[in-house]
């Protein structure tokens, strides 16, 4: 479904990623992790067309993406980014609705709010369809932001630390809604820094240091101590949780004393 | 909301009506608004006079063209502000924000001195005000908003300092500086339908952005991902704001504020939607010109006042009050 080649990008003299190559085929949750400014959130902009490579290829569906036009690319690809904030009165349901714009021509139709409604349902913002934006908490926003990109009926979720300032129970929530997106046949890929959320969540995990892909491969493939040494230069401790049957990661830390 | 919405828009709708009659009643030959209704409607339909000729030539040859003017032109210089205001995202835009005004006013500075017709230079020297504007500030085939404004602002004061010169240099500077405070007093049938024309098509080219626009007010990138082609769309709304704003200025002067409150008024009434906010801006924008022109040619017996002034005078203690009423951030 999404075959990216080669992909250089750079900001100007300063190369960003170097000769990344990934694909993906549906349903996969694939996560990309690495430190600050590894060149995770350039690379999921590459993909939306807005970062334009300066070589290399990114193919959905046999397409060039570069060969697509914007309102193409939104059909296919839909982001949710890291901080959303909106500061115009607009109601859950307009925002949800905004969705379909790459569908629409002039005014929308009963098909498309039949969507939006799905998906708010599917959400679980429903119940806010009248409440204005600008009067919701971080999870509720948060929500309202995904029911709008499943509202692209997209082939490729793509999610820049979609849970990052979220409390624990709203992080799980999100990703549970994201996760089913995924097993009906949606490639998701999230950029992800809870480690644990990553090795839980995802079926292939990506790991970047300096714009370079290092490690990519399942969980366990790719969440070892030397990856995670060498990309976060930190020493981690890797347990395996019976309850979940996956992968727990501990950073090994000093005694306090000792700091 | 969209029902709210929708009954505002048809109250507006009334009131401009309403508006137009009373108003073309108004003036130092009193007629009452009813003979006004009836000579108005006498054009389309037979009605037996119960009036003068005298009356008529009042009512269709001098009030109702600078009533109609005025409508049209309060129409443009609110739709245009509510385009910007939307399209820059900034609480301070105007129609005249990228340097319009100071490039119809230098075209109007220079068709005076040169005895040119003022309509036609001050709209062109408007159109290739904007041409340079947008030009210098592409970058990279994109146009940055904040670059947009601060090109705005340089080639607007660059602009000014002429037409202060030519001010200071002319032999009888006038007829400038009161075309630069902006009035309705040369209207005449020739300019209405001139100016309805350009307006309507301006007007409408904008409505059928209302939702790009909306999209965009989620931010650029935003709007990218949900598939909207930004900078086509600045293209869009910049080229028929500055099509309707070169349209009103060249015909009415530097009319202020209208362009400014009307669209901000009509936010804090019926939201951010530009589905409902642009039909709004341009009833109530009509309306407001209507009034203040008609208020800036009767206050006083012997003279007009220039509308320009008028419309901050009256409109600017409004707006306090609104900001002061409410307490929340101006813009959202």
């Amino acid at each position: 479904m999404l075959k990216i080649k080669d992909l250089n990008v750079s900001y100007g003299q300063h190369q960003v990623l170097e000769k990344i190559g990934l694909s993906a085929v549906k349903g996969e949750f694939i996560g990309i992790i690495g430190p600050n400014g590894s060149g995770k959130t350039t690379l999921l902009k590459t993909i939306t067309n807005v970062l334009k490579p300066t070589s290399g290829t990114i193919m959905i569906d046999g397409t060039n993406i570069e060969k697509m036009k914007s309102n193409e690319i939104a059909k296919n690809v839909a982001v949710v980014s890291q901080v959303v904030s909106i500061n115009f009165e607009f109601t859950v349901k307009d925002i949800v609705l905004m969705g379909r714009n790459p569908y629409i021509k002039s005014s929308e139709s009963v098909e498309d709010i039949n969507i939006a409604n799905d998906m708010m349902k599917k959400t679980n913002i429903h119940f806010l369809k009248k409440r204005l934006i600008t009067r919701l908490s971080g999870g509720e926003l948060q929500r309202v932001i995904i029911a709008r990109a499943l509202t692209q009926t997209p082939k490729i979720l793509l999610l820049d630390e979609p849970t990052s300032h979220l409390d624990i129970t709203n992080q799980i929530e999100i990703l549970n809604l994201v996760k089913k997106a995924s097993t009906k046949g949606m490639v998701v890929i999230a950029v992800m820094h809870d480690l644990n959320l990553a090795a839980y969540y995802c079926n292939k995990i990506c790991l970047l240091r300096d714009g370079c892909l290092i490690s990519t491969g399942t969980p366990r493939q790719v969440l070892t101590p030397s990856n995670i040494e060498v990309a976060f230069n930190l020493p981690i401790e890797v347990m395996h949780n019976n309850r979940t049957n996956s992968l727990y990661v501990m950073p090994i830390l000093e005694p306090l004393n000792e700091i | 909301m969209a029902k709210f919405g929708k009954s505002i828009i048809f109250v507006l709708g009334l009131l401009l009506i309403i508006a137009i009659i009373t108003n073309t009643a108004i003036g130092s030959t009193n007629i009452s608004p009813l003979i006004t209704a009836k000579i108005l409607l006498a054009r389309y339909f037979f009605i037996e006079p119960t009036w003068t000729s005298s009356q008529e030539v009042i009512i269709t040859n001098i009030r109702l063209p600078r009533v109609l003017l005025g409508g049209f032109v309060g129409a443009a210089l609110s739709t245009a502000g509510c385009a910007m205001q939307g399209l820059l995202k900034n609480p301070m835009a105007d129609p005249y924000i990228i340097g319009m005004s100071s490039g119809a006013a230098l075209g109007a500075s220079i068709a005076f001195m040169l005895l040119l017709p003022v309509q036609v230079t001050s709209f062109v020297m408007a159109v290739i005000t904007i041409f340079i504007v947008y030009n210098i500030s592409i970058i990279g085939g994109k146009v940055p908003i904040d670059t947009l404004l601060l090109a705005g602002i340089a080639v607007g004061s660059f602009l000014a300092s002429i037409t202060s010169l030519i001010i200071f240099l002319a032999q009888s500077p006038h007829q400038i500086i009161f075309w630069l405070m902006g009035g309705l007093w040369t209207a005449n049938w020739d300019k209405v339908k001139i100016t309805a024309i350009l307006v309507t098509i301006g007007i409408v080219m904008l409505y059928r952005y209302s939702w790009k626009l909306n999209v965009m007010l989620l931010g650029e990138e935003e709007a990218q991902y949900l598939g909207v082609n930004v900078e086509h769309v600045k293209q869009y709304v910049l080229v028929f704001s500055a099509l309707i704003t070169a349209a009103a200025v060249s015909v009415s002067g530097i009319i202020g504020f209208v362009g400014l409150i009307i669209p901000h008024i009509m936010r804090i009434l019926v939201g951010p939607d530009h589905r409902i906010l642009f039909p709004a801006s341009t009833l109530a924008g009509a309306i407001f010109l209507i009034l203040t022109d008609t208020f800036a040619r009767t206050i006083m017996d012997s003279v007009e006042l220039p509308v320009g002034v008028v419309t901050a005078m009256f409109g600017a203690p409004f707006f306090i009050y609104l900001l002061r009423k409410r307490r929340d951030n101006l813009y959202a």
